[in-house]
């Protein structure tokens, strides 16, 4: 009965995470926003007092019911190892506890923690793992099959569903999803929860707190007939059934039920049991092979830049001649009617990353933010997308190739769970500047005269760029009222210029 | 009219198609009263040439994907359209090189060749609008030649004249010499009707006249825009009211070739509120059918051009002239007051000609205003945020709009560049109406309708 109480609860939470890591109307955050809320690293992040407070009581009142409900990938682990050991009869064994490994790992990333290298922190979170493999491997998925809807309603002239881009945002969170996915199926597929047990610094917390749980399953000595049942079922390999012995351990027991649902005797139950001991097994010499360092990246990483950079002159050059070459043959003969052929705008490089509005800076964006994913998959201007920085890797960051942020909508702002973007309204959004515009004049159309444009003056929102005449040439160009401009992007996304931009945002520290 | 003069009228039409002589036989969309079809014939009174009322105008041809992606003209469907179109009467094909990317004419002669030559009358233009050299129009009028597979032209136009008056003509096509060019094929007999198709204001159509009374250069024959709209409602002050070419043209025995009759599609979809009131008089006919009667009511008309598309507009098309009843003076009233009521909806005069594309900016201009007219039409656009179905119908725009036109084509991406302006045969303010239409949709999104 327990059990299966848990499994429809975990089903509900998980469903609901998930579809809302992949909605991209909109619609569901209004009713599923909550859940995302109450992940535990958020909330540190968020500093949500209420909602840590609440899970540290849930802990202590009955043991580690987040890991297996509330958390996604734990979860999502389940599911997996349901798979993996569907047709084994006795598919776990107690596993003494790798505490050297558990505890290191949460140090280590406590210090990350206040470090504020969040991408080491990201690659490690469990809601965070969860969220990039969603964003990233099942979201694709998700849209190809609304298009295909969407498709079919174009047919039928309804606007049930409209079409939306795929596209890779960010090649290497790509590459971090694929590997997170494969660790963490092939650690759960047979091997229950041992990521949850030795890694994850979200269960090791917990685990501090389940120890003292109120409520937790327990062995009666007197009934246990050694059949070693709870044993072989344990996900969480922490039940300990000797000859004439019986253990759990606490820390490890993440409240699955299993072990009470597979007791023939009646002798395991989960009960009230305050205070009793816990801790009594043979937990020496344990052996950690999973000790791992993150590598230093960082002169690759330049070196990348400098490729990046050189490629995309070389892609301007190019463009220009071809232009050239375009309009050399359309004077020859003018014929009615096809498009232009447009370059896809490509992202300058930003000294600064705009973050959204809602960021009180860009340092604060990225202390709490960890990685989720969630705004990038809901931006519905295809503004925010992973960075490829490493050092704010995987944490979002925005860029205007394919749209801008528009003033109406703030939804990232109303999604996020660890407080990174806080919940604004339209006309707050007004008073946050997360970047400037800056006008490169030599790509200019205006100023070379090449075309009569003004399109980024015609379209800030703000006003905050005028044309003025250069007194020289007689050419208009724009400049930039650094105090009105927000950082928008409307101006960059709508620059004629390609592939970049004659006018770019670059981000601003402080935002409000 | 009332409905007792109707049916009289519809009665006696009826009484006259019987006596009709049996013409082709076709089943579509024929009335048990309305007996066998037969194209309308105009015959025109300086040569006797006997020309369809209803001519194939080969400028809005389907389109099809070759193997690279490349916009190719469905050539299969062409060839049926042309089958049927010849079967059935027509046989007036006005083309262009600058049409459909420049592929009208090969498409054309691709089609036409494989019907005996004198079954069909040519009508091709001197496109020169971009290279205007002697040698690069010489170059084009010998290309028409090959890509149409014949030796000569029944008609042969000087296209799009009037804007910019006397002297734009000049430098197009006298300083290069191209005039004395022509004037010299026709005597060869290459060329057997030598014409001009005219946009513009009323004193540079007025020039124009005046060359042909003074003697300095004779037009066999003039192409202009006419339909119920433009009789007396073009702009007046860029486009000239068709009311007035028509008188001026009638007055001097010049025959007169009807382009844009339906406005580029739009008087064959025109608002609900209107259609209703041509299906209360006239429930059978198609609303389109309104607009060709108009034009084939006056009898200096020698041919009326329709872009059609597909099928579906040539066998309706053929039902309306091969069942041709003149307006009356009541219906051309009617058809007034309907001119009227259009100009009421905020439509933009687009006719879907594609001569101001490509846009040098990747815009899809005419995608654009397509759609927009559309959703006017239809009665689908929002107004106004408190109106009932506001958030309905603001979706269906701004989904409709982003599967009719790529987001890096629409209109908030005009840069006002204006390069699309003289080549716009309507005059419209191309730029404005985008800015106009990106507000609105600017509006929509930020709900400050």
């Amino acid at each position: 009965m327990l059990k299966k109480i848990r499994v429809v609860l975990a089903w509900v939470f998980w469903i609901g995470i998930t579809l809302l890591l992949l909605d991209f109307t909109g619609t569901l955050h209004a009713y599923l926003g909550w859940m995302a809320k109450v992940q535990f690293l958020p909330a540190v992040l968020a500093v949500n007092v209420g909602v840590i407070a609440a899970l540290v009581l849930l802990t202590l009142l009955f043991g580690r019911i987040y890991c297996s409900v509330i958390c996604p990938l734990g979860v999502f682990q389940d599911g997996v190892s349901h798979l993996g050991t569907r047709k084994s009869k006795a598919p776990y064994k107690y596993r003494p506890e790798a505490k050297w490994l558990r505890y290191s790992v949460l140090a280590v990333f406590v210090i990350l923690l206040i470090a504020g290298v969040q991408a080491a922190v990201a690659l490690l979170a469990p809601y965070s793992a969860y969220g990039r493999m969603v964003q990233n491997l099942l979201q694709p998925l998700y849209l190809w099959g609304n298009n295909l809807l969407a498709l079919w309603a174009e047919r039928m002239g309804s606007y049930a569903f409209y079409t939306k881009e795929v596209w890779m945002r960010s090649l290497p969170t790509f590459i971090i999803a694929v590997v997170t996915l494969v660790v963490v199926v092939a650690l759960s597929f047979k091997g229950g929860r041992t990521y949850c047990n030795s890694i994850c610094p979200v269960g090791t917390t917990l685990s501090f707190f389940s120890r003292f749980a109120m409520f937790r399953p327990v062995i009666d000595h007197s009934k246990c007939k050694h059949c070693k049942a709870c044993e072989l079922h344990c996900k969480a390999q922490c039940i300990a059934i000797g000859k004439d012995t019986e253990h759990i351990d606490y820390s490890r027991c993440v409240d699955c039920f299993n072990c009470v649902d597979s007791c023939k005797f009646d002798a395991l139950q989960y009960r009230y049991a305050w205070g009793s001991s816990s801790n009594k097994a043979q937990d020496k010499d344990e052996k950690d092979i999973l000790g791992t360092s993150s590598s230093n990246k960082a002169q690759n990483k330049d070196e990348g830049r400098r490729a990046m950079i050189a490629g995309t002159v070389a892609l301007v050059g190019a463009a220009a001649l071809k232009g050239v070459e375009a309009r050399a043959q359309e004077a020859a003969k003018k014929v009615d009617g096809g498009f232009a052929n447009l370059l896809p705008k490509q992202a300058p490089e930003r000294e600064v990353p705009v973050t959204p509005p809602g960021s009180a800076s860009v340092k604060d964006f990225y202390r709490r933010c960890t990685a989720c994913q969630l705004c990038v998959a809901e931006c519905p201007n295809n503004v925010l997308r992973p960075s490829g920085d490493l050092e704010h890797l995987m944490q979002p960051e925005m860029s205007f190739e394919k749209g801008w942020c528009r003033p109406e909508c703030t939804r990232c702002s109303e999604l996020c769970p660890a407080g990174a973007i806080q919940k604004i309204s339209r006309e707050e959004k007004t008073q946050y500047h997360v970047g400037t515009s800056h006008v490169n004049l030599d790509l200019c159309v205006s100023s070379s005269g090449q075309a009569n444009c003004g399109k980024c003056a015609q379209v800030c929102p703000s006003g905050a760029i005028q044309m003025v005449k250069n007194e020289e040439t007689g050419l208009l160009f724009p400049v930039v009222a650094e105090e009105l401009c927000t950082g928008c992007g409307a101006c960059e996304h709508l620059c004629p210029v390609r592939p970049v931009s004659a006018i770019t945002v670059n981000g601003k520290f402080q935002h409000v | 009219m009332k409905r007792r003069d109707f049916l009289k009228i519809s009665g006696a039409a009826a009484v006259a198609a019987a006596c009709a002589p049996k013409g082709a036989q076709s089943g579509s969309g024929m009335t048990a009263d309305e007996g066998p079809e037969q194209m309308l014939m105009r015959e025109n009174p300086v040569n006797g040439d006997k020309i369809s009322a209803l001519g194939f105008g080969c400028m809005r041809w389907p389109m099809i994907k070759d193997a690279d992606g490349k916009d190719v003209i469905d050539q299969e469907a062409v060839n049926e359209m042309v089958d049927y179109a010849l079967k059935h009467g027509i046989n007036y094909f006005d083309t262009s090189p600058a049409y459909l990317q420049g592929q009208s004419e090969k498409a054309a002669g691709e089609a036409l060749s494989r019907h005996p030559r004198s079954s069909y009358f040519i009508a091709t233009k001197l496109s020169n609008f971009g290279d205007q050299s002697p040698k690069a129009s010489i170059e084009m009028y010998h290309e028409s030649f090959k890509q149409l597979k014949t030796d000569y032209f029944d008609y042969y136009l000087l296209h799009a004249i009037g804007r910019g008056g006397k002297e734009a003509y000049r430098k197009r096509y006298v300083e290069n010499g191209m005039i004395d060019f022509l004037l010299k094929e026709k005597a060869a007999g290459r060329i057997r009707n030598l014409g001009f198709s005219f946009h513009g204001a009323k004193h540079e159509f007025d020039a124009f006249m005046d060359m042909h009374d003074s003697g300095e250069m004779h037009w066999d024959f003039c192409q202009i825009e006419m339909n119920y709209v433009d009789w007396t409602h073009a702009d007046g002050v860029r486009n000239v009211n068709a009311d007035y070419l028509y008188a001026e043209l009638d007055k001097r025995g010049i025959p007169i070739v009807i382009m844009e009759p339906l406005l580029g599609g739009r008087l064959a979809n025109v608002p609900d509120g209107i259609a209703r009131q041509m299906k209360q008089r006239e429930p059978d006919k198609s609303v389109a059918s309104w607009a060709f009667r108009f034009c084939a009511t006056y009898p200096r008309v020698l041919c009326i051009l329709s872009g059609m598309r597909s099928m579906d507009p040539l066998v309706e098309n053929v039902q309306t002239f091969g069942h041709f009843k003149p307006l009356t003076e009541e219906e051309l009233a009617f058809l007034e007051q309907m001119a009227v009521q259009m100009k009421e909806y905020p439509l933009v005069n687009c006719t879907d000609c594609k001569y101001c594309m490509p846009c040098p900016w990747g815009i899809d201009i005419p995608g654009v205003f397509q759609h927009y007219n559309k959703a006017i039409t239809e009665g689908t656009y929002a107004q106004n945020t408190q109106q009932k179905d506001y958030a309905k119908l603001k979706k269906a725009y701004l989904v409709s709009y982003d599967r009719a036109v790529a987001s890096v084509r629409q209109a908030d991406h005009c840069i006002n560049c204006g390069d699309c302006l003289p080549r716009c045969p309507q005059s419209i303010p191309i730029p404005g109406q985008l800015r106009r239409i990106a507000r609105y949709v600017e509006d929509l999104k930020q709900d400050l309708l």
